[in-house]
């Protein structure tokens, strides 16, 4: 009795023992994946930042107002940033590479569909940073614009027309990566058609002298200064 | 010979009819059809009373007009020569008429003139704004002798103006002109000019006409170039400047961004010539006698300029962050404070500020038309300001003020190069 637990333990134990002996090495190949791809990641965030690092980039960022925007959101300059970036996708991808090593055949189907939905999250990414970039110019082409035609609310109107890009960016971006594609259109849909309902019900019914006042004062004041202040020629 | 692709061949035919010319005449028109008669009779008459024998041509390149100046200018006509002037014509005035594309190309026009200039190895040239209503057929005099006797290359003209008028030059370009490339030249923006044909062969030669600053304001970038190369300058009081009610209408935003935009990209593409320099500016020739007379009055709503800059100073902070010092901003958010009557936009800080614009400029701090845009409403204090000093000031007050201005520019002219090179 004695004999057969104590070879039944031995058994096991050597079943355990082989398992363990067949494993170490999927795990050793994990842990050199991952060592491997943060050195691989870390040269090419450093390449990338060299290549980025010109100064005629840092010129075009600085131009095109992405540096202050991203200042604004309180991330680091476009360069670093896009280091950050390359760093972090190529160790995930090492990452999930390590762990596929494994060998776990669950893990297997998951980490097929993460490379399938990779390519999507790049495109959704692309997409919303455009959309930061277009929305910052247009807000900042709509305050001046609105400053110079001596507009009262400019910074108001500014981030409107900024807050209606993001919204329709972030919607773009939603869409596709496929996250309550049907929720998110109606959602906005929604959103700006009460946005514009209720506009027009506050300004037609509730602020119908108002309206009238701000109508005339940006209309008919507007000709008749404008008149005047063409008598004199800067040039 | 300079590049002619851009000249229509039928164009090409009309100019070698005409043969070799002493002087030629640049009219560039876009639907003047109500002064462009008066203009052509006052060239007319100019070049017969001073230039009666010299072989002649009058270019007018036209935008696409649509309300017959083209046919105006070829039919304008004196009947008789002799009411008007002792002299007669003794040869015939070439008239030669070419369309270009794009009424905002004023450019194109230029360059139709320097080409033509260039073609008919004409000695010396002049060009004429379409719309101005107090031309005289001593303009004509004032732009071409001091090329054509006195063997200068460029004529700037000097106009007998309102104080009001002309603020943008007097406050901005004058005298960044005068401190940047060391020259005293009162009008480089001005819309007549005469020039040698050497100068327009130079001109031709160039590759710049079609960048888009040079398309812009090109009498900017033609003034520039006459200094930064060498060539003789000069200036001609020509008399009060009146332009027909419709030309003069000016909208200040658009103005602004076309004019220092060429300014601010004229500076950079020429600091190889006024970074390192550090002699003094050098005063230009003036031809003809300077008078005043009384001019009409003008009106301002002052109180809408003064709104307008507060408004944009308060509005436009996080914008003008970016562009102007801490300190700079600090002042301007200051006097922004200041109630009407007492108001003032000291010549220190308007120039720190517009150095720091030209900096900023450089560097590409924000998108440039932005940029400039930025500027109009500091501009507009600035101008209530100068309004406000200046209301009982006479003629040579102004001018004081304006020198005062100008020795600004000059003081603070190495802030400008170090914040250039630095930020480069």
């Amino acid at each position: 009795m004695g004999k057969l637990i104590l070879d039944t333990l031995g058994q096991t134990l050597g079943n355990f023992f082989n398992t363990v002996a067949l494993f170490l090495p999927h795990v050793l190949s994990m842990l050199v994946i991952f060592v491997a791809g943060f050195i691989v990641a870390l040269i090419l965030k450093v390449i990338v930042r060299r290549i980025f690092g010109i100064a005629s980039f840092r010129k075009y960022c600085d131009s095109a107002g992405l540096t202050q925007m991203m200042r604004k959101a309180a991330l680091p300059p476009p360069v670093d940033f896009l280091g950050q970036v390359v760093f972090w996708v190529i160790w995930i991808v090492f990452i999930v590479l390590g762990v596929d090593a494994l060998g776990i055949s669950a893990f297997r189907e998951q980490i097929s569909r993460f490379f399938m939905f990779l390519p999507q999250v790049f495109v959704a990414m692309l997409v919303l940073f455009i959309g930061l970039l277009v929305a910052n110019f247009f807000s900042r082409a709509t305050l001046l614009a609105a400053t110079n035609a001596n507009y009262r609310s400019a910074r108001l109107l500014s981030s409107l027309v900024r807050l209606l890009i993001i919204v329709f960016f972030v919607t773009m971006a939603l869409e596709q990566i496929g996250l309550g594609r049907r929720v998110v259109l109606i959602a906005f849909s929604l959103a700006f058609g009460a946005l514009m309902l209720g506009t027009a019900i506050a300004f037609g019914l509730g602020g119908r002298d108002v309206a009238r006042r701000v109508l005339e004062r940006q209309f008919l004041h507007k000709e008749e200064t404008a008149e005047k202040d063409e008598e004199i020629s800067p040039l | 010979m300079a590049e002619e692709t851009f000249l229509s061949d039928e164009f090409i035919r009309k100019l070698t009819a005409v043969g070799e010319v002493d002087i030629l005449v640049g009219v560039p028109t876009f639907n003047n059809r109500g002064t462009i008669e008066q203009v052509v009779n006052a060239i007319q008459l100019g070049l017969v009373k001073y230039f009666p024998r010299e072989r002649v041509v009058l270019v007018n390149p036209d935008g696409g007009s649509n309300d017959g100046t083209p046919e105006a200018v070829k039919n304008a006509s004196i009947p008789d020569f002799r009411t008007l002037l002792s002299s007669r014509p003794l040869r015939t005035i070439h008239r030669v008429s070419t369309t270009y594309g794009g009424v905002d190309n004023r450019s194109s026009a230029w360059r139709i003139i320097m080409a033509a200039a260039d073609l008919l190895r004409a000695r010396a040239c002049a060009v004429v704004s379409p719309d101005i209503e107090s031309i005289t057929p001593e303009w004509m005099e004032a732009l071409v002798r001091p090329v054509y006797k006195e063997q200068f290359d460029l004529v700037t003209p000097i106009y007998h103006r309102h104080k009001y008028d002309g603020l943008l030059v007097k406050n901005i370009i004058a005298p960044i002109i005068r401190s940047i490339y060391g020259v005293k030249v009162r009008e480089p923006v001005g819309g007549e000019f005469g020039f040698s044909g050497r100068l327009a062969c130079h001109y031709m030669e160039l590759d710049a006409w079609h960048e888009e600053f040079v398309r812009a304001r090109t009498e900017i970038w033609l003034t520039t170039r006459a200094i930064t190369d060498g060539f003789r300058l000069c200036q001609s009081f020509l008399g009060p400047k009146i332009r027909a009610p419709e030309s003069s209408a000016q909208n200040i935003v658009a103005t602004i961004q076309d004019t220092l935009g060429t300014l601010f990209r004229c500076m950079e593409n020429q600091q190889s010539y006024w970074v390192s320099r550090t002699e003094p500016p050098q005063p230009v020739p003036v031809f003809g006698f300077e008078y005043s007379s009384g001019l009409e009055p003008r009106r301002i709503n002052r109180k809408r300029m003064l709104a307008m800059f507060k408004n944009g100073v308060s509005q436009l902070t996080p914008i003008l962050e970016s562009i102007l010092s801490a300190e700079t901003l600090a002042k301007i958010q200051g006097i922004s404070q200041q109630d009407e009557k007492h108001f003032r936009f000291p010549d220190e800080l308007w120039v720190k500020t517009i150095y720091e614009f030209a900096a900023s400029y450089h560097r590409s701090v924000i998108n440039r038309e932005h940029l400039l845009q930025a500027l109009t409403p500091i501009y507009r204090g600035r101008i209530y300001s100068v309004v406000l000093e200046s209301q009982r000031a006479d003629a040579e007050q102004i001018e004081q003020r304006m020198e005062a201005l100008s020795q600004e520019y000059e003081k603070l002219r190495p802030q400008l190069v170090g914040e250039w090179a630095r930020k480069a």
